[in-house]
């Protein structure tokens, strides 16, 4: 790890400024990741400007209905938070299912979006990576890659994007909140993150000294939501697959959807094909099914991840058709041993 | 036959490590202590051109960049992976190439980042397949075995039976990954060598030590009080002890080295990828009439290792006509080594895989195949078992497990979208004892001490030793203090082999024993000075001896299998071991357990992929080889035969540290082909592999 | 859910304005309960000062990463991976070590044990002891994470309505501990010492 200078900004402005004035400088949030990356060499920033202290860490409903998460609220605090768990039961869910107890109480909601994908390569700075270093290379593609992308990926780079509250934001219409030398703006979350195509050092949208000063959901979709995730472990592992899905169903037909991906593609996948198909279809296994195999029908599978394909579908009907069954009541049973 | 029903006393450690106070070899900081952190080679073959420090040696708080051509010289000693920065040659990637030291953790880190090696790269060859050219069968497999033997005429008496199973399982390779990752401090002084090891064997440490810098013994204490785990991975001497000994002697000051979690991978062994091919041949009524067990593995170009994985197939069962190979090339690739159960673990996994696939053949119940198969005599020995109680073990824990309610159809059980399985497999482990010293004193003021090398790995040795030794005193265990953990302290074999209490027990209860003697001359009365007596079992040992000596056990697991998403959760697991005397039933009953929990791991969850364009292990961090967390463990038992045997060692305890491990994989293996009809022959069980 | 007073964050590290370029900070950090003034490279995790600089080797280093849990302490009174902090962002911080557990719970005179290290030694929750002090100070954390009503995956999945506390059950447990990896395999000891504790 190279050698940093460290200062704390009184407030968003000054830590905008201190960034802008050192291109080499980076926020510093939780650190979970950031951390674990200046230690493993893969990123050797010269100033960290800390932002934890700022006042970002409030949660509150918003004037039309929705929810305002600032980007310093600690993973734990937001999936505990009385609002989240009755209205977005998925992004409690999500933000729940991943990392550990102690990860959660340390990282934030920016830092989460922000987080770096897991591939190996990526981590290992004795091995070549265009996320690392452009024009490098991927080994992933040919390589060890049972975790990474069916969707999206490019012959640069085939990462997945690793959070998991990122994908219940995503089916939720989050929108991120930013704010940098040039003022503030607003970009879907869907929209955030990037697909890598030439250019996969670039994760998201943010620019230069740009902070994430929250994220804002709209209303919560009418009828349940819920999130469910497969890893290797029970616990405390990046997902293969994980799905986060919203359902409205009316006299048995679905009145409104919402379905994202994880695990599958270098952003949280909103499968809005999927949803195309399901708006006005019967709530059926069959439906459920037909829809998220035209969504799927785009995948690209590696030599040994195809299997996420068919994981993915089976996952999202077995989501959507826990939510149906359920009447949209805001639960989805865990598929493990009970 | 049943449980013991007292628990056992608790670990006589135990509040120094609830409270922190236990020190592990990375803990210890005389003043002026440096840091150390290697670098790792980056390509898989060739040699070192050019060691560039220049940028490493700006940081503030460097001291020395340690390199092949500035190293301190070693002598040669049989273990080459401890012939560190000797020459320029690279034999696999994460071979260590450089060893940066500083003032400083921090800077230490960056050094070890800002050097720059220039290497001249050569084609490698990190392939292991079952038509590699370069395969060749072993005189000797790990622990002496013999690389190949032949009971019988295998291919007619396989080519006549009346059933047939051939199947061939794979694994990939497995790391030990203890929780504390191996680390070493080093202090020379005055040619003495003073060093904290994290070891499962200070003797071994010492004398290797000794031969490597070319020394006497006498002048290098190796301490190892506090280890944290070590699985097989810390049996033999490992780099951090060499490379903190060479910088230490290099600087002129203390140094430390605790290997980076990610570099253990390729410098502290594993067990290798096995490739197996299990064939039997049987009558109808299952009766093995041929077996053939035939291992394919890989070792590197620095070290011959073979996993033994055919040798359970020559202990096991019946088998009047008998095959067992190792076969084994030597890759470009890291030196496995020992891991919990060496042999059994992953032998046992293919031959009790294989023994469910003949049940369903025959249709004969995999509890009673087995108990058919039993043998009184070790099949590859002819020698009489000196005690075996395998279908104790079958019966008592299909008892205890509801085995019998079982309808033997796969699929033929579930709730909702969960298919429910059960499987049942063997466990074996043979009994080894070393020889070992100790030394039994009583104080003028009637307290007692035990000095013996031993290792706590997390075996509870400390707290059965002390139980030993009152024991064999006839006093309470608060009026014994046993000091274990040094180099200093009698010579005593390395915690390994299952066979630590065995050996290091004898010897303590031979002392306290003689001790017991020597105060009875004394009519009782212990002189103002103490009474001490040393005892040496070297020549209590039978090297040859008339039976044959294994543990042996029966595990039961039960899974639920997600039809949907391919996920594996193991509801249940029971394990039945009959181990001789079970000296502690808490520390005993959690080291089966832990095994047992390691076990699920191999099967479910563990998995090292061999990277072959680059030449090493893709998961080398906690996040991507995933090691059994809290949530995938749940219903686990273990319990035991109370099995007499008077061949064995005073205490009459055989070994429990690895049997637990073996079988495991099988169990939960044959479980999931009962829950769902799909029989997977590769580890660990992912969901793809049931997700056609 | 903190338990301690926020402390005095107005002075200390980075606090100059325009940051300087230095790469050492003077930091002070509570840890057991009293004050501890270390001047640090910017690089040292809370672990490493812990560990190198206060002789406090309770925390253990596992991974380095957050992927094993084993450096967990408390700070301000909530469960963290010291590996993770670097200490010039922890200024002002309360850290709770193993070492100063049972002072938790009281004056820890006559070699007190805190009830979750008793519970530990009775029910041989651990064999090796490397993970231990981080499975102590997480158990600590993940009870007191119940009792204030946060949610595990495991009862956002299936429980009724938000609200204090949540009951812990072996499968609550067992979620919440498995930020603490145990190669030995302590698992089932670990569940029922905590569960000794907490019914």
């Amino acid at each position: 790890m190279r050698r940093f200078a460290y200062t704390r900004a009184d407030d968003v402005d000054a830590a905008i400024a201190a960034l802008a004035d050192h291109p080499d400088g980076v926020f510093l949030g939780g650190g979970t990741n950031l951390v674990d990356l200046m230690k493993l060499g893969v990123v050797s920033p010269g100033l960290l400007v800390d932002v934890s202290r700022l006042p970002l860490a409030e949660i509150r409903e918003t004037a039309g209905g929705g929810l305002w998460i600032g980007s310093g609220v600690r993973n734990s605090d937001l999936a505990a938070h009385p609002a989240v768990r009755t209205r977005y039961p998925a992004l409690s869910q999500a933000v729940l299912a991943g990392a550990s107890g102690q990860i959660r109480n340390t990282a934030t909601t920016g830092g989460n979006l922000l987080q770096r994908t897991r591939c190996l390569y990526f981590q290992d700075v004795g091995k070549p990576c265009n996320k690392r270093v452009p024009g490098s290379g991927c080994p992933a593609r040919d390589g060890v890659h049972r975790d990474l992308a069916v969707l999206g990926h490019s012959e640069a780079c085939v990462a997945t994007h690793p959070s998991d509250m990122a994908v219940a934001l995503a089916a939720l219409d989050a929108v991120v909140h930013l704010r940098g030398p040039g003022g503030e703006r607003t970009v879907d979350l869907t929209d955030f993150h990037r697909l890598p195509g030439d250019e996969p050092h670039l994760d998201t949208v943010i620019r230069p000294a740009e902070l994430v000063v929250a994220v804002e959901l709209p209303p919560p979709p009418a009828g349940g939501s819920g999130y469910r995730k497969v890893r290797d472990r029970a616990s405390y592992a990046f997902a293969l697959v994980s799905v986060a899905a919203a359902l409205e169903v009316r006299d048995g037909s679905v009145q409104d959807v919402r379905l994202a991906f994880g695990g599958l593609a270098h952003k949280p996948w909103r499968a809005r094909a999927a949803e195309g198909a399901l708006r006005g279809a019967r709530a059926t296994e069959e439906s459920f099914t037909r829809a998220a195999d035209a969504e799927l029908a785009a995948a690209e599978p590696l030599r040994d991840n195809a299997f996420k394909v068919r994981l993915a579908r089976n996952l999202a009907v077995r989501v959507l058709s826990g939510l149906a069954s359920l009447g949209g009541a805001a639960a989805v049973t865990e598929g493990t041993v009970s | 036959m049943s449980t013991t029903s007292t628990p056992g006393p608790v670990r006589v450690e135990g509040r120094e490590k609830v409270t922190g106070a236990a020190r592990y070899a990375a803990e210890h900081t005389p003043p002026g202590t440096a840091y150390a952190w290697p670098v790792p080679a980056t390509i898989a073959r060739g040699r070192v051109v050019s060691v560039d420090a220049g940028r490493a040696m700006d940081e503030p708080g460097a001291l020395a960049v340690l390199t092949h051509e500035n190293a301190p010289r070693l002598k040669d000693v049989d273990d080459a992976t401890l012939l560190l920065l000797q020459n320029d040659r690279v034999p696999h990637r994460g071979w260590y190439v450089a060893l940066a030291v500083a003032r400083s953790l921090e800077a230490a880190r960056a050094m070890a980042a800002a050097v720059r090696v220039t290497y001249a790269a050569e084609d490698h060859d990190a392939v292991l397949a079952p038509d590699h050219p370069g395969l060749y069968v072993p005189d000797e497999a790990n622990g002496g075995f013999p690389g190949s033997r032949e009971r019988g005429d295998f291919d007619t008496a396989y080519e006549r039976a009346a059933v047939r199973v051939d199947a061939t399982y794979t694994m990939a390779g497995l790391h030990n990954h203890p929780m504390e990752p191996h680390a070493a401090t080093a202090r020379w002084e005055d040619d003495r060598l003073l060093a904290y090891d994290s070891s499962q064997g200070a003797t071994t440490v010492q004398k290797t030590l000794a031969a490597l810098f070319g020394t006497d013994k006498e002048r290098i204490t190796v301490v190892s009080e506090h280890v944290g785990g070590g699985f097989g991975s810390k049996g033999t001497p490992r780099p951090q002890v060499v490379l903190a000994a060479m910088a230490a002697r290099h600087t002129g000051v203390p140094v430390k080295l605790a290997l980076p979690r990610a570099q253990l991978a390729a410098v502290v062994g594993h067990r290798p990828p096995v490739i197996q091919r299990v064939r039997l041949g049987a009558g109808e009524d299952g009766t093995i009439s041929a077996l053939a067990h035939e291992v394919i593995t890989q070792t590197s170009t620095v070290r011959q290792f073979v996993e033994q994985a055919a040798t359970p197939s020559r202990t096991m069962y019946v088998s009047p006509h008998s095959r067992t190979t190792h076969r084994v090339v030597a890759l470009d690739v890291p030196s496995p080594s020992w891991m919990r159960a060496p042999g059994e673990a992953s032998g046992m996994y293919a031959l009790e895989c294989a023994m469910d696939e003949l049940a369903c053949a025959t249709g004969v119940d995999p509890v009673e195949l087995r108990v058919r198969n039993d043998t009184a005599t070790e099949p590859d020995s002819g020698k009489p078992f000196s005690s075996r109680h395998l279908v104790e073990c079958l019966r008592e824990g299909a008892r205890r497990f509801g085995w019998h309610e079982r309808d033997p159809r796969p699929r033929s059980r579930a709730e909702g979208r969960h298919l429910i399985g059960t499987g049942v497999a063997s466990s074996c482990y043979p009994v080894y004892v070393s020889a070992s010293s100790a030394q039994a004193r009583v104080d003028g003021d009637g307290r007692f001490s035990v000095r013996v090398n031993a290792t706590d790995i997390g075996t509870g040795a400390r707290t059965v030793l002390t139980q030993i030794a009152a024991e064999a005193l006839a006093v309470p265990m608060d009026r014994v203090a046993v000091e274990i953990g040094s180099s200093a302290l009698p010579t005593a074999p390395l915690a390994g082999g299952s066979c630590g209490t065995a050996s290091w027990g004898w010897a303590v209860h031979k002392a306290c024993r003689a001790l017991g003697d020597l105060i009875g001359e004394h009519a009782g009365t212990v002189p103002a000075g103490g009474l001490t007596v040393t005892a040496d079992t070297s020549d209590d040992i039978v090297s040859e001896p008339p039976q044959a000596k294994s543990s042996f056990g029966a595990q039961f697991a039960e899974v639920r299998v997600d039809a949907d998403t391919g996920e594996i959760r193991v509801s249940r697991l029971l394990g039945v071991f009959a181990t001789g005397r079970i000296l502690n039933a808490r520390t005993g009953r959690s080291q089966l357990v832990g095994a047992m929990v390691m076990g699920v791991g191999m099967a479910l969850l563990e998995s090292s992929t061999l990277d072959t364009r680059f030449g090493d292990f893709a998961e080398r961090d906690l996040a991507s080889y995933h090691v059994p967390a809290c949530a995938d463990i749940r219903d686990i038992e273990a319990h035991w035969i109370d099995e007499h045997d008077p061949h064995l060692n005073p205490m009459g305890s055989k070994g429990i540290g690895e049997i637990g491990i073996v079988g495991t994989a099988a169990a939960i293996a044959n479980a999931v082909h009962h829950a769902t009809g799909v029989r997977v022959r590769d580890l660990p069980l992912h969901p793809e592999k049931l997700l056609a | 859910m903190a338990t301690h007073p926020a402390p005095d964050r107005s002075t200390g590290p980075g606090r100059s304005g325009d940051p300087d370029r230095t790469t050492t900070s003077t930091v002070t950090l509570r840890v057991n309960g009293v004050p501890r003034r270390l001047t640090l490279d910017n690089r040292t995790t809370v672990l490493d000062a812990l560990r190198e600089h206060l002789d406090l080797t309770g925390a253990k280093k596992g991974c380095d990463h957050g992927q094993c849990g084993a450096c967990t302490v408390l700070v301000d009174g909530r469960r963290t991976n010291s590996c993770l902090l670097p200490a010039v962002a922890h200024d002002g911080a309360e850290i709770t070590t193993v070492e100063g557990l049972a002072e938790l719970v009281g004056p820890a005179e006559g070699g007190a044990l805190h009830p979750l290290q008793q519970a530990f030694v009775d029910r041989d929750g651990f064999q090796c002891g490397y993970c231990t002090p981080g499975q102590l100070c997480s158990a600590v954390g993940a009870i007191s994470e119940a009792a204030a009503g946060h949610p595990s995956y495991v009862t956002s999945l299936t429980a009724g309505p938000p609200g204090p506390p949540v009951p812990l059950s072996p499968d609550e447990i067992r979620e919440r501990m498995s930020g603490n990896l145990c190669r030995c395999g302590a698992y089932p000891n670990i569940v029922g010492a905590i569960e000794d504790v907490t019914r």
